[in-house]
């Protein structure tokens, strides 16, 4: 894609993602009926979930672009790869952070070894060590390559870490956890949630374009430095010469 | 002749390991202090200690594992003998599942001694479920080896080498933490093979699982 119609197409997203927040916004704060038992504070369930959706998409999608990687060893891939993961680890912090504000009024507690709640921490743990993995290995195909590794073996691990969650806390069961939030959902509420969902995917591919940018753009400073030393050099070897 | 090869591997790094005696007297050392240290974190005469008894176990076999899972390239650093491997004709796999071997069986002596040290410390009886016990810590030390050996070829050639295997190995070996704590626990406590079966399916399917991307991936990591 030529980089005219790149742009103008990233501009349009943004737009989309704004005016689609700011709806969004309004229908969760305005015109999502308010829930009987949790009163206002259940409205943060429509940012939670969303975060924790994009949060499980982006890592799929390190998990696709670590795959493709090895397989074509385009840099493309990593590209994609490494900018998923940032944006990943911001969400599930996000949903880390939504979760206990929702759950101390609720179920009295800030923290609760839930399946979901542990399995969530164990991602955050996961994708923080992926980044950290790519901060701290010099040279960028090694990176690619060692991150790509990380990156399947830490997706290959959710199904069991969840099943051994499960497992756990099905032979020692909590009383505090309340029944699920996702059942019986008021037609409205059912409304207003999937539109924070489509909301939150826009921003996610939004926050993604705009990542890569970034990053493209530090490679292209980067070779253009590689390449004035290089020049740099053979001037300098040239008056040596003379 | 694949068996061949990563038997002369395997056997390489017995013959060095039998020599300088390094990386198994280290770990024992390290996992016997860490079964004492932690009985120091309990009240004296504490009940309490029986019941935590299956974690520390967990825990002293996880670090002192880890010390050794670090070591078995780190060593292979010195000199460039790692290139030297690299130059030799075998499969990159075969690589992988040498040192896999070689880390497990060290693991699993580790264990054999400190194991019955353990259970005099802190007055277990180990010997009723010993064949339980055995099959849990068999089946979940190769797990850990299976991650392990691969995270280590990863953290060997990263900057921040010591603290990097940790990073990377605690997070995945979730899975085998909570289940393999879960069936220690209960071979301890004499409890049926039926639930100790049903956590250690979980860590067969992780060895399978992570076997399977170990052996592919493995390549990718030592190219250069």
């Amino acid at each position: 894609m030529p980089d005219k119609t790149r742009s103008v197409w990233a501009f349009l997203t943004g737009a989309a993602v704004f005016c689609a927040m700011l709806v969004n916004l309004y229908l969760i704060f305005q015109f999502a009926p308010t829930e009987n038992s949790m009163g206002h504070v259940q409205r943060i369930f429509y940012f939670h979930v969303p975060s924790a959706w994009v949060a499980f998409l982006s890592f799929f999608v390190v998990f696709v672009c670590s795959v493709m990687y090895l397989i074509k060893r385009d840099r493309k891939y990593d590209i994609i790869a490494s900018s998923s993961s940032e944006i990943g680890v911001i969400f599930a912090t996000l949903v880390l952070i939504t979760g206990p504000i929702w759950a101390r009024p609720v179920w009295n507690t800030w923290w609760e070894w839930s399946p979901r709640l542990t399995l969530f921490l164990v991602l955050w743990f996961i994708y923080l060590a992926y980044l950290m993995l790519r901060n701290f290995v010099d040279g960028e195909e090694r990176r690619a390559r060692f991150s790509a590794v990380f990156g399947i073996a830490g997706f290959m691990n959710v199904p069991l870490v969840y099943m051994s969650i499960r497992l756990w806390r099905d032979i020692h069961p909590s009383p505090v956890i309340a029944g699920g939030e996702g059942s019986g959902l008021h037609p409205d509420m059912r409304a207003v949630f999937f539109f924070s969902l489509f909301t939150f995917t826009l921003l996610y591919f939004w926050l993604l374009g705009l990542r890569i940018k970034i990053e493209k753009g530090q490679i292209s400073i980067l070779d253009i430095k590689r390449a004035l030393s290089l020049k740099r050099e053979e001037l300098t070897e040239g008056k040596v010469e003379i | 002749m694949m068996f061949g090869k990563t038997g002369a591997l395997f056997w390489k790094d017995m013959v060095a390991e039998w020599r300088s005696k390094e990386t198994l007297f280290s770990m024992l050392v390290f996992s016997l202090m860490m079964s004492v240290v932690f009985n120091f974190s309990f009240p004296p005469g504490s009940d309490f200690i029986r019941e935590a008894a299956a974690g520390i176990l967990w825990m002293t076999f996880l670090f002192a594992g880890l010390l050794g899972i670090g070591r078995s390239f780190t060593r292979e650093i010195d000199k460039g003998c790692l290139t030297g491997i690299m130059l030799a004709p075998v499969e990159r796999s075969t690589i992988y599942i040498s040192k896999l071997l070689i880390n497990f069986v060290f693991i699993m002596l580790v264990e054999a001694i400190s194991l019955p040290l353990f259970a005099i410390f802190f007055k277990l009886d180990l010997l009723q479920n010993i064949f339980a016990i055995a099959f849990v810590f068999t089946i979940s030390i190769l797990g850990f080896c299976i991650i392990g050996t691969l995270f280590a070829a990863i953290s060997v050639n990263v900057r921040t080498r010591e603290i990097m295997l940790p990073i990377l190995q605690f997070p995945i070996s979730v899975p085998l933490i909570i289940c393999g704590v879960q069936a220690t626990r209960a071979a301890i406590e004499g409890q049926e093979w039926a639930v100790i079966w049903g956590w250690s399916k979980i860590i067969i399917a992780f060895d399978i699982i992570f076997f399977i991307v170990g052996y592919l991936t493995f390549e990718f990591i030592i190219e250069e």
